[in-house]
């Protein structure tokens, strides 16, 4: 399979678009024309070809670029990827079950070849080549999570089982909606999420945490998450506030079509062999409201999912200041005729 | 959804280590490579034995990091529903079995500054793989290994030379020697996870001394290998689906309902992980709790129980299934 | 007392005895020497469990060093006082070099304290929950600017300005108890120069 892959940026001049397939995959996270928190988990078998479920692991048109923009901010902040020692082996494990996903998937774009514990991996798009021994860190440039997590869309979690819990002990997390690994690792289920509102008393976290203690080996799960961004940045974390948080403030009636980016969140789960730990992957996708508006059911459904979003949890995901704005730009489009069900476009 | 994956492997070879202990090499039928797994996992064998098909979890004894073959070691067990009887006496090589994904209930804390392994005989078996894990990823551990006679430890020529007399202490029984448990447990090293597995009453005294000793229960795991026990048959409801099943006298409810062709959510078929925890409609009798899960005041409320390892004194069990 | 809000804010359930420790490392700062005292009027408090605890006691300053007298006859095996947290960490720093399991922690006093005790024995594998805790005295906080990462010690305001970097930050109830600190995040990125008059919420 050929991709062609866009240059273009994530921050500063902000050039990133969608491409009319890109769209057209695009994972719009609403089936019906409300929003409220569920588990809503299901098994992450291979979808339909060309989407965005076709692999285990999804590299599309932004890869090098968003690869590009992962470095850039792990240069200005390099506490974005950290792991805590004990997590070593769980970092094999991921480099493990990346390599062999981009491999089996993208023929054209990667190959792995194994020879018992030496490895040779070649990255085409990226221009990387390197022969190293598994489990050998001193044989890779940098430690294996971060090695291979510089080469793949998404940030990633690892998560340690022990004592019936879970813990966040190591992460690359570049692109976060809004909170801090740094801060974060080492805390526990329940902890890393308190802050997010109702889920808790809703006991939607309870039934994840035991859904996700009970995970097998071969059988990983995935749901999809959102929240809203202004300007296509990936890098929004706690972090660079300072620098992102302005932009909330200049959406006008004239640009909430151009700035205003619906932020979609893959998040695929896998137990991993040797160390028992869970790998979480955020995978993110980003699509203007512009472009949202060229399939107009999910336009008629975004307006009415964010006319009807509780206060609180649009404060928590950050909406608050240009929410109003954007319900006007979507009111206008929106001609009030029913939305069918499920996903996708019509 | 419930349990763990299954694949199909082919008996390569069996080795008899000891009179009673039986190792088995398995590898896949489709002759690709076998999931890898981390210390202290275990499989569950499908053994088509004449009384029927029994499902029982054994600990993997290979190393982790090797996908190429699976190896199990199987005691023969005295009061055997017919499991460990086919392994010695039914099994040859070439046999194909269904067994599942590798599942790990007794994982080690890889914080651990170091683990200390205590084993009773069969219950060695965990330990194999844990400490090829950590001899291959590095990390400290010492194992304290018991057993009746000098030959009834299947592993013990085989870890004293793989792990030296530093790390390994073998105790035979039969030549009056024991683990100094009170003196082991007050010179660990703050940080030290302690493991233990075998026999029940070795694992009850070694929890107790070790709390005795100061040891917060986050730094102590065992693993109990249960087998559901005998009891009076009795007949089960399941008040969604409508079926009535005979739970037999050898066989526990989680049995019952898959010999009935039906399924119930289950992991370790040994009451410890709690998968299979159903909610009771009604007993006309008491319930028997024979799983390490459920809390003291959960057993008393007679609203729950493990359909994998529980009885019931009494003639009639409705569950919300 | 301190009320949890949200789940990452820890609770500390009070000084309790564990009788079956072989040793015990009570840490009190300033009026967590109280809740020591409080500790030896309960029945398991008995001698024989001072007699194996080494007490290391935070004093700042004259007041808090009274209680002096009160802690030694207690008969702990060992009574130390030190003039600092720091100071007192180091102490519990090289004890724990060589203490083995068996071993129990308890900590009493302010909430940074209590957090710093957690995260130095955290590096010697001890579990958060195995320490036993009481929180005492000031309610102040010591927070982590999300943005430069510098700590800031003796916070009792909200919003607070981050003594390394300027920023001026609210402070979270969201805690790392790897860290032993809440989390500061600028309060005026999205409206710079709104800030809100500061309040004294953790006196």
């Amino acid at each position: 399979m050929t991709i062609v892959f866009n240059d273009e940026t994530f921050r500063g001049d902000y050039t990133f678009a969608n491409s009319p397939s890109a769209v057209r995959r695009f994972p719009f996270p609403f089936n019906e024309d409300t929003y409220m928190y569920s588990v809503n988990i299901e098994p992450h078998t291979a979808g339909p070809k060309g989407s965005v479920y076709e692999f285990p692991i999804d590299i599309d048109e932004h890869y090098v670029a968003d690869m590009r923009d992962r470095a850039i901010t792990l240069r200005e902040d390099p506490l974005r990827c950290q792991s805590l020692p004990h997590m070593i082996t769980a970092e094999w494990d991921l480099l493990d079950l990346l390599m062999v996903s981009l491999a089996q998937s993208y023929p054209d774009l990667f190959t792995l070849t194994r020879d018992g514990d030496r490895w040779h991996w070649i990255n085409r798009p990226l221009g990387l080549e390197q022969a190293f021994i598994f489990g050998d860190v001193a044989t890779l440039p940098c430690p294996p999570m971060e090695y291979i997590t510089r080469q793949c869309q998404g940030d990633f979690c690892l998560l340690d089982q022990r004592n019936g819990d879970l813990f966040v002990d190591s992460g690359m997390v570049t692109a976060q909606a809004d909170w801090s690994l740094d801060f974060d690792i080492g805390m526990s289920f329940k902890e890393w999420h308190a802050p997010v509102p109702f889920a808790h008393e809703m006991g939607i976290f309870e039934r994840a945490q035991k859904f996700l203690l009970n995970m097998q080996i071969g059988r990983p799960v995935r749901r999809l998450n959102w929240t809203m961004t202004v300007n296509p940045r990936l890098d929004t974390a706690p972090e660079t506030y300072p620098l992102w948080g302005p932009d909330r403030g200049t959406v006008t009636p004239d640009n909430v079509g151009d700035k205003v980016h619906l932020r979609v969140e893959l998040q695929a789960l896998w137990r991993l062999p040797r160390s028992n730990a869970i790998v979480f992957s955020i995978r993110g996708y980003l699509i203007k409201v512009d472009e949202i508006a060229t399939v107009p059911k999910w336009h008629r459904r975004l307006h009415r999912v964010l006319k009807t979003l509780p206060p609180e949890i649009a404060a928590y995901k950050g909406l608050t200041r240009y929410l109003d704005t954007t319900l006007d730009w979507l009111a206008v489009r929106d001609d009030g005729q029913p939305t069918s069900p499920g996903f996708g476009p019509d | 959804m419930t349990g763990a994956l299954s694949l199909s492997v082919r008996v390569a070879e069996t080795v008899d280590l000891a009179p009673d202990i039986r190792r088995i090499r398995l590898v896949s039928t489709a002759g690709d490579p076998l999931p890898l797994f981390s210390g202290g996992a275990h499989i569950v064998v499908s053994l088509p034995t004449a009384q029927g098909l029994i499902r029982n979890p054994y600990s993997l004894t290979s190393c982790p990091h090797d996908g190429t073959a699976y190896e199990i070691c199987v005691q023969r067990s005295p009061s055997s529903r017919g499991g460990s009887a086919f392994v010695h006496d039914g099994l040859k090589a070439g046999d194909e079995l269904d067994i599942s994904y590798p599942v790990n209930l007794f994982a080690m804390d890889r914080r651990a500054r170091k683990h200390l392994f205590i084993a009773g005989g069969i219950g060695i078996t965990p330990f194999l793989a844990m400490m090829q894990q950590l001899a291959l990823e590095g990390g400290t551990f010492e194992l304290h290994y018991a057993m009746r006679s000098p030959d009834s430890g299947a592993a013990r020529q085989d870890v004293e030379a793989r792990y030296g007399a530093h790390r390994v202490r073998t105790y035979v029984s039969a030549h009056g020697r024991r683990i100094a448990l009170a003196d082991l447990l007050d010179g660990q090293p703050l940080g030290t996870h302690l493991y233990v597995c075998g026999p029940a009453r070795l694992i009850d005294d070694v929890l107790l001394q070790a709390r005795e000793a100061g040891w917060p229960d986050e730094n102590v795991h065992c693993e109990r290998f249960a087998a559901p026990p005998s009891g009076k048959p009795f007949l089960l409801d399941l008040a969604r689906s409508g079926h009535r099943i005979e739970v037999g006298a050898h066989q526990s409810a989680l049995e019952a309902i898959e010999a009935a062709g039906l399924e119930a959510p289950h992991l370790c078929r040994g009451g410890a992980c709690g998968q299979c925890e159903t909610a009771v409609v009604s007993c006309d009798g008491a319930l028997e709790h024979h799983d390490h899960f459920l809390s003291p005041d959960e057993r008393e409320s007679g609203r729950k129980f493990m359909i994998c390892i529980s009885r019931i004194a009494g003639e009639r069990l409705v569950l919300d299934l | 007392m301190l009320s949890p809000s949200i789940l990452s804010r820890p609770v500390y359930p009070g000084l309790r005895v564990d009788k079956f420790a072989r040793l015990n490392l009570i840490l009190a700062e300033g009026d967590g020497a109280e809740a020591v005292l409080a500790l030896s009027q309960t029945p398991d408090a008995t001698c024989a469990f001072f007699a194996r605890s080494l007490i290391f006691h935070c004093a700042v300053n004259a007041a808090e060093r009274a209680i002096l007298p009160a802690l030694e006859a207690l008969a702990p095996q060992a009574l130390w006082s030190f003039p600092s947290a720091e100071t007192t960490l180091v102490r519990l720093r090289g004890v724990l070099q060589t203490a083995t399991m068996g071993t129990r922690i308890l900590a009493a006093g302010t909430e940074p304290f209590i957090g710093q005790v957690v995260a130095e024995a955290a590096v010697f594998g001890v579990d958060p929950r195995s320490i036993i805790t009481e929180h005492r005295g000031s309610t102040r906080r010591r927070v982590q600017c999300v943005h430069c990462k510098g700590m800031i010690e003796n916070v009792t305001q909200n919003p607070v300005v981050c003594s390394h970097c300027g920023l001026s930050l609210f402070v979270r109830d969201h805690y790392s108890k790897r860290l032993g600190a809440f989390q500061g995040v600028c309060i005026d990125a999205e409206a710079p120069g709104h800030i809100p008059a500061a309040e004294e919420l953790y006196p």
